[in-house]
């Protein structure tokens, strides 16, 4: 019995650790949004140089090979350094979806080239957890219509788009009839947007038997990346404000000294800490538990969002009035916790689901 | 991760669940009657009680196996059937004595203790002595070959049932105040001991106060030498680790309340369709997955002797606190019948259990080192910040 990282899982979160370490994380994405860049090239061609691009691609398409639960590892990492760079859609969903539902030709084309980082693709999944505006885009003759929100890595090259009736489809981002609107949001550091589908040439993704029990997987593995973020990007928070309250002085004393200041940080360790725990419970449920997969990956969600946006706040305050400037820089860990809590369900819809598959709602 | 225990412990399983199947007529109730006492005769002989505490002391002889101990709990717990006696002169007397008893104590003290011949108190808190214990002021003098007690201990849980009490009391008041502390043992039938109930929030009585005046005790009686009862106290603390959790309880209160949301009604509409009380639910039903899953985590590295970093510090504050909140959630599914409370009174639910357990965890938040305490710990000695400085006396 081994509940826990092998070597090989610790020594991939410490390479990345020392990549972004030294390519600046919080630097890097303060330049990111300086100059307003859709994506990162330096930081892409490192992620692709440690196989991260290519994580869970198999070997035979150029990838490492390897499960979700190293990519949740990963997604930690990325959170944690507040990387301005794609992979929750680019580097997991996609692949996972032209792994699950594309045809062998479609996996030979596509996913060497995600692999390397030559190519990123977007993913439109939000309306699959609940569609706002009335949004949704419908199949109809190989072609899409309508409006898909909320696309994750929005600066792509091409897009694994969900239709309302649980269909796949791949939609190149210089397709006639897409008009592209990148949507502003708190988080600079990773892209969303809007596509609108004007009678869209598509390829469907149509090799999987029941292709809507893919969405279901891709929004279960979605949700269990955006916690892993929380994670990583709630830690270095809590990091930041304990080394903060050890420097900070008033009254003579460092403030870490005052139990009030003190007893901020324990709250915010120990209710996070535990959700190290259900992260990697939820990433190694994703491919070796399935009956527990989509369950836990919704408590996964909610529960380290709740807690992510606690210590988001509490670490805040902490720093006092430097917490709230942009001088310190906190605020970019802040507002990713932010949008990792809304994207694929907030805390309420994401319960809700968890409540419907074990027949306790109505 | 590998969740799977193996083949060994798998095979391990099945005999306890046989054992379970073709002895569970036999096992007790509550209470410490002559059933009870028989039962745990029989688990000492199959290995399920005093299972590492070696034979010459009265115990089965095996050598630790974190996950065959874990996997007696887990089946026990799921067949409801007693695992044994507990109490205090079980759980922290006799891996005390082990650790640094004599070989005497040994073998005098453990047999009879684990056979629930010998019953204990723990004498450890003071009026004055609670989450500053080293503070404690009960004193004993020598006096030719007797200690002479004077002094008070509180919160002494089971004292009006006690045969003995384990007990700290300061013997050298000029030495500072860890080290000033001896560590006792003696009869509570000795003449100078006064025990007072003291009933606490659920009208249960398993506190008292007891006052010591003039209480004479062999000299040998100690564990450890003189000045050393502060260390011989904290000896099995190293073996605490995530013992405390057991979150399977925690998974059948959450089941409980699933199944009193489906079955408990208001307007005729059953409130498991409430979408506000669902998502109550949902939202403990998250955080107790969250420390099931830190448990395993604890588990594992108490199994493969890997370090946990600060996953085991927090274990106490998050699961009290969780229990109290999920009860909490019980009462308030209930309505106004969650209020009611007391044997036989009418439409009570789950004989009382939600509200009981809801007082009972708030005890626990503040018992064994407040939440308070705990906090300064994780802050202190899991996140590596300072002490507070000491005040500056006279």
């Amino acid at each position: 019995m081994e509940f826990g990282l092998s070597q090989e899982q610790t020594m991939l979160q410490d390479s990345l650790t020392r990549f972004l370490g030294d390519s600046g994380s919080l630097a890097r994405a303060r330049v990111f949004n300086a100059n307003n860049e859709g994506r990162a090239p330096d930081v892409l061609a490192g992620l692709a140089e440690l196989g991260v691009t290519g994580l869970i691609i198999p070997e035979e398409h150029g990838g490492v090979g390897l499960g979700l639960l190293d990519a949740a590892l990963v997604s930690e990492v990325l959170g944690r350094h507040v990387t301005p760079a794609p992979f929750i859609g680019s580097s997991v969903l996609a692949p996972l979806a032209l792994m699950r539902a594309g045809s062998a030709g479609q996996q030979a084309v596509w996913l060497p080239k995600l692999a390397s980082g030559a190519a990123v693709a977007g993913v439109a999944l939000s309306e699959a957890t609940g569609a706002r505006e009335n949004a949704g885009v419908t199949a109809s003759g190989g072609r899409l219509s309508g409006r898909a929100l909320f696309v994750i890595d929005f600066e792509a090259d091409v897009y694994v788009v969900a239709d309302k009736a649980g269909g796949l489809h791949l939609v190149a981002a210089d397709a006639k009839g897409l008009t592209r609107t990148r949507l502003p949001t708190i988080d600079t550091t990773r892209p969303v947007g809007e596509l609108n589908f004007d009678n869209v040439e598509a390829e469907p993704l149509a090799a999987a038997a029941d292709s809507a029990a893919v969405v279901r997987f891709l929004i279960d593995t979605g949700r269990v990346m955006y916690a892993a973020d929380t994670l990583g990007a709630a830690s270095a928070m809590i990091d930041q404000a304990v080394a903060y309250a050890k420097e900070r002085k008033q009254f003579e004393r460092a403030i870490a000294t005052f139990q009030a200041v003190k007893h901020m940080c324990a709250e915010m360790a120990a209710a996070l800490e535990p959700c190290r725990s259900l992260v990697w419970y939820a990433g190694h449920a994703l491919e070796s538990l399935p009956a527990e997969a989509s369950v836990t990956a919704c408590h996964a969600k909610a529960h380290t969002s709740e807690v992510g946006t606690r210590v988001a706040k509490t670490a805040t305050e902490v720093h006092g009035g430097m917490g709230f400037t942009d001088l310190v820089g906190l605020h970019y860990w802040f507002k990713r916790i932010g949008l990792n809590r809304q994207m694929l369900g907030g805390p309420e819809a994401v319960r809700e689901d968890a409540a419907r598959l074990q027949a306790l709602a109505a | 991760m590998e969740l799977s225990y193996g083949a060994e412990h798998e095979a391990f399983r099945r005999e306890v669940v046989e054992f379970l199947q073709t002895h569970r007529d036999q096992a007790p109730g509550s209470g410490r009657g002559a059933s009870a006492l028989a039962w745990q005769k029989l688990l000492i002989a199959h290995g399920y009680a005093g299972r590492t505490i070696p034979k010459e002391y009265g115990g089965y002889g095996a050598a630790p196996d974190i996950l065959k101990s874990r996997i007696i709990a887990e089946e026990f717990a799921k067949a409801q059937v007693s695992p044994g006696l507990g109490g205090q002169g079980i759980s922290m007397l006799i891996p005390t004595l082990l650790e640094v008893g004599s070989e005497e104590q040994k073998r005098d003290i453990i047999g009879p203790t684990l056979r629930g011949e010998r019953i204990w108190c723990q004498g450890y808190s003071e009026p004055g002595a609670g989450s500053d214990l080293a503070n404690l002021r009960t004193k004993a003098d020598l006096d030719g070959d007797e200690w002479v007690i004077n002094g008070q201990k509180i919160w002494t849980s089971t004292a009006h049932l006690a045969d003995w009490i384990f007990c700290l009391v300061r013997t050298e008041p000029d030495a500072p105040k860890h080290q000033g502390i001896s560590f006792l043992l003696f009869s509570m039938k000795s003449p100078g001991i006064e025990i007072r109930p003291l009933i606490d929030m659920t009208n249960g009585h398993s506190f008292n106060e007891v006052f010591f005046t003039d209480v004479r005790v062999p000299a040998g009686q100690i564990v450890g030498k003189r000045g050393e009862g502060w260390k011989v106290a904290n000896a099995i603390l190293k073996h605490e680790r995530g013992s405390l959790a057991d979150p399977n309880v925690m998974l059948s209160r959450l089941n409980g309340i699933k199944e009193l949301m489906r079955s408990e009604t208001i307007d005729g509409r059953r409130l498991i369709y409430s979408p506000v009380f669902r998502d109550r639910l949902m939202r403990v039903e998250g955080e107790v997955m969250a420390m099931r899953c830190n448990d395993l985590r604890l588990l594992s590295g108490a199994v493969n002797n890997a370090d946990v970093g600060i996953a085991g510090m927090i274990v106490k504050l998050q699961t009290t606190e969780l229990r109290h909140e999920l009860e909490r959630l019980a009462i308030d599914v209930m309505g106004e019948m969650g209020v009611l409370y007391g044997e036989g009174a009418p439409h009570l639910r789950g004989n009382g259990s939600w509200q009981w357990n809801y007082m009972f965890f708030l005890g626990l938040i503040i018992g064994g080192g407040t939440s308070q305490i705990q906090k300064n710990i994780i802050a202190e000695r899991g996140l590596g910040m300072p002490r507070e400085p000491k005040l500056a006396i006279g």
